[in-house]
């Protein structure tokens, strides 16, 4: 091998093996169902991870991602595909696959609004609801090919999030946050008094279908029998990587210098000429976007929508993932999605408690590691370039 | 413009001229019916003591404030009451009192927050036109670079690490590579030596001298209480006390003025 492709080969190695690592352990997790190998499981899981922080052998694992994350983006596609083709008959784990890509995107909007822009949202689910309500009733009253459908619960969240830009653009910090919150609130409310949109008992939606190929159906690939899940995972899996990608190339960009210059100083932003306006309802509207879209699949995931998926709680658990894994980085949302819907899932003793738990772990990450799980690192708009 | 010139009284029309300009906070008037003239390529003092309303007359100026009365025209256009975007896209670029970088950023993207007007703002440009975008940022990195040589030729080869790590005098030359590498007309500098020791001040100042001699026609206003540095660099000065100008000169004038010992010094 030429000296070059050593190098290379150098500097995915730490990352390509945590990734393996990783997805061999994620495997065997959601194989597991006797609840005392779960808590075995996870304690030797958080044991390996803080073992092998403290002998540093996370750092060339961060360095290899940070440098190659085009190969290790694909690697990592590789795995959930993977992870999913291990579970390919199993409706359970592939419905909760969908609903961790899902999470993963709503959470990247977020993390447009909040981490770069700074614009706290708690109304997270809100638009997440917002998106599935609307492909409960397009999918119901109107032949939209389902995929524009998907654009469209996109693009309704953004478009009703347009109703706080001016109580978002005109006060800051924790006023900006109660509006939210209040949102929130009101959203839920409106839902359950409005007979139209199914009341308290909510709507069907129906599921999704492209060109003639209904996502009801189980496939079957000769004697392989496929859950009916795997084609929501596969839309789910496209629509992370668009939103992963867009996420990632607008912070590697003048718009996410903007988003950050304007979140650090806006005085010292004004007065290089940045365009507040412009700036935060961009980063607010398109972040509303990629919550809308992830949660139009979601609906159509589900099969049914109700007032109670989408409380002011499960904003807060948007929040707690984006604590968790670190404002700003689109890799820490991912890892901590992961966590923040798998655990409560397999560990049934928990389920009742999630919030408890959500909160729990929310108060350690910032007392012991105040930037999250894995804290963005200082922005390189091209990994590996050299001038 | 040179020394001579200015001393010859050689008119030329002002970079900025502030007429009868204003601003009172509450009860306290900072700046009380303050006229002033920047020439072109001069580099003009700005002192008093502290609460004359020097900063007060800079974030007038860059619109921070609006001004209660008076206006401020720059190369003939009025910026009265321009907002701050509009004013640093007119020509006119600062460095703050108290340093005001994003810590949590690198040092190069500091600097191009400062050159907003010059980088291509489109969304789509800067989402789908990956590979424009990249020739636009390795030519903004050069730039930036060599700039940043001028201040610290170690500095430039840092440029993609926190401003967070980095100690005072370096923060500071960035803060003033940030204001220009926009190339702007008027650079203001609010107290560029606060925090440093009088050698770092004193090579701070060569920097700012040689990086003037790059720029065709940067014009300077410095507010700032080492009066050797004020010597040293001033064309003339401009001395304020209570928002009103007190005395107006070469160094050496103003120096020898008793109304500024009084301001100073309390003398009677």
């Amino acid at each position: 091998m030429a000296p070059q492709q050593m190098k290379a080969v150098e500097s995915i190695l730490p990352g390509a093996v945590a990734l393996a690592l990783a997805t061999v352990y994620l495997i065997v997790l959601l194989r597991v169902e006797n609840q005392t190998t779960i808590l075995i499981l996870l304690a030797i899981g958080i044991a390996t991870v803080v073992a092998a922080n403290w002998l540093g052998w996370l750092t060339p694992v961060g360095r290899s991602f940070g440098e190659r994350e085009d190969v290790l983006g694909l690697l990592s596609i590789v795995a959930a595909i993977v992870v999913a083709g291990y579970f390919h008959g199993d409706h359970f784990v592939l419905l909760l696959l969908c609903t961790v890509l899902l999470y993963t995107v709503a959470t990247l909007g977020l993390n447009l609004q909040f981490g770069y822009a700074g614009v706290l949202n708690f109304a997270g689910a809100s638009f997440f609801g917002i998106g599935a309500y609307t492909a409960a009733v397009l999918n119901q009253h109107t032949a939209i090919p389902h995929l524009i459908v998907l654009l469209i619960g996109g693009l309704v969240a953004a478009l009703i999030g347009c109703l706080l830009l001016l109580p978002v653009l005109r006060t800051r910090g924790h006023y900006a946050a109660v509006v939210t919150i209040a949102f929130a609130l009101l959203f839920k409310t409106f839902l359950e008094v409005n007979d139209v949109l199914g009341g308290p008992q909510g709507l069907q939606v129906r599921s999704m279908n492209v060109l003639g190929w209904s996502f009801n159906n189980n496939i079957g690939i000769g004697s392989l029998q496929l859950s009916f899940y795997a084609s929501y995972f596969v839309t789910s899996l496209l629509i992370l990587i668009g939103g992963f990608t867009l996420v990632r190339r607008l912070e590697r960009s003048w718009i996410g210098l903007n988003l950050d210059a304007l979140r650090l100083d806006e005085t010292a932003a004004r007065c290089f000429g940045l365009n507040i306006v412009r700036w935060k309802v961009t980063a607010f509207l398109l972040g509303n976007f990629l919550i809308g879209i992830a949660g139009t699949l979601q609906g159509m995931v589900v099969g049914f929508v109700q007032p109670n998926s989408y409380t002011f709680a499960d904003s807060l658990i948007f929040v707690s993932i984006l604590l968790l894994g670190g404002i700003g980085n689109p890799w820490g949302v991912v890892v901590a999605t992961l966590i923040v819907v798998i655990v409560p899932e397999k560990l049934q003793a928990i389920q009742e408690y999630r919030f408890l738990l959500y909160a729990a772990l929310v108060m350690v990450v910032l007392l012991f590691r105040p930037e999250g799980l894995l804290p963005r690192p200082v922005r390189s708009y091209f990994p590996g370039w050299r001038s | 413009m040179t020394r001579e010139q200015v001393a010859s009284g050689a008119t030329v029309a002002p970079v900025l001229a502030a007429r009868g300009l204003t601003k009172r906070f509450g009860g306290v008037t900072a700046l009380d019916c303050l006229d002033l003239e920047v020439a072109p390529g001069e580099i003009l003092g700005l002192i008093g003591p502290n609460g004359s309303g020097k900063t007060t007359f800079f974030n007038v100026v860059t619109g921070i404030y609006g001004p209660d009365a008076g206006n401020v025209t720059f190369g003939g256009r009025e910026i009265t009451n321009a907002a701050p975007q509009a004013v640093y896209h007119a020509g006119i670029s600062r460095t703050f009192q108290r340093s005001r970088l994003s810590l949590p950023l690198s040092i190069f993207d500091n600097i191009m927050i400062g050159n907003h007007k010059r980088l291509n703002q489109s969304v789509w440009f800067n989402l789908m036109r990956r590979r424009a975008f990249k020739a636009e940022f390795a030519a903004s990195f050069e730039e930036a670079k060599v700039l940043v040589k001028v201040f610290d030729p170690p500095l430039a080869n840092r440029m993609l690490e926190a401003v967070a790590g980095l100690p005072m005098i370096d923060r500071r030359r960035i803060e003033i590579c940030r204001a220009l590498i926009s190339r702007p007309n008027l650079l203001l500098l609010d107290e560029p030596s606060a925090g440093m020791t009088h050698d770092e001040t004193s090579q701070l100042m060569n920097d700012i001298l040689e990086v003037r001699g790059r720029i065709e026609g940067l014009t300077i206003i410095i507010v700032e209480h080492e009066m050797g540095v004020i010597e040293r660099i001033t064309d003339r000065c401009v001395v304020l006390n209570f928002g009103r100008k007190i005395a107006e000169g070469s160094f050496a004038a103003i120096a020898a003025d008793r109304k500024v010992q009084e301001a100073y010094l309390g003398l009677r």
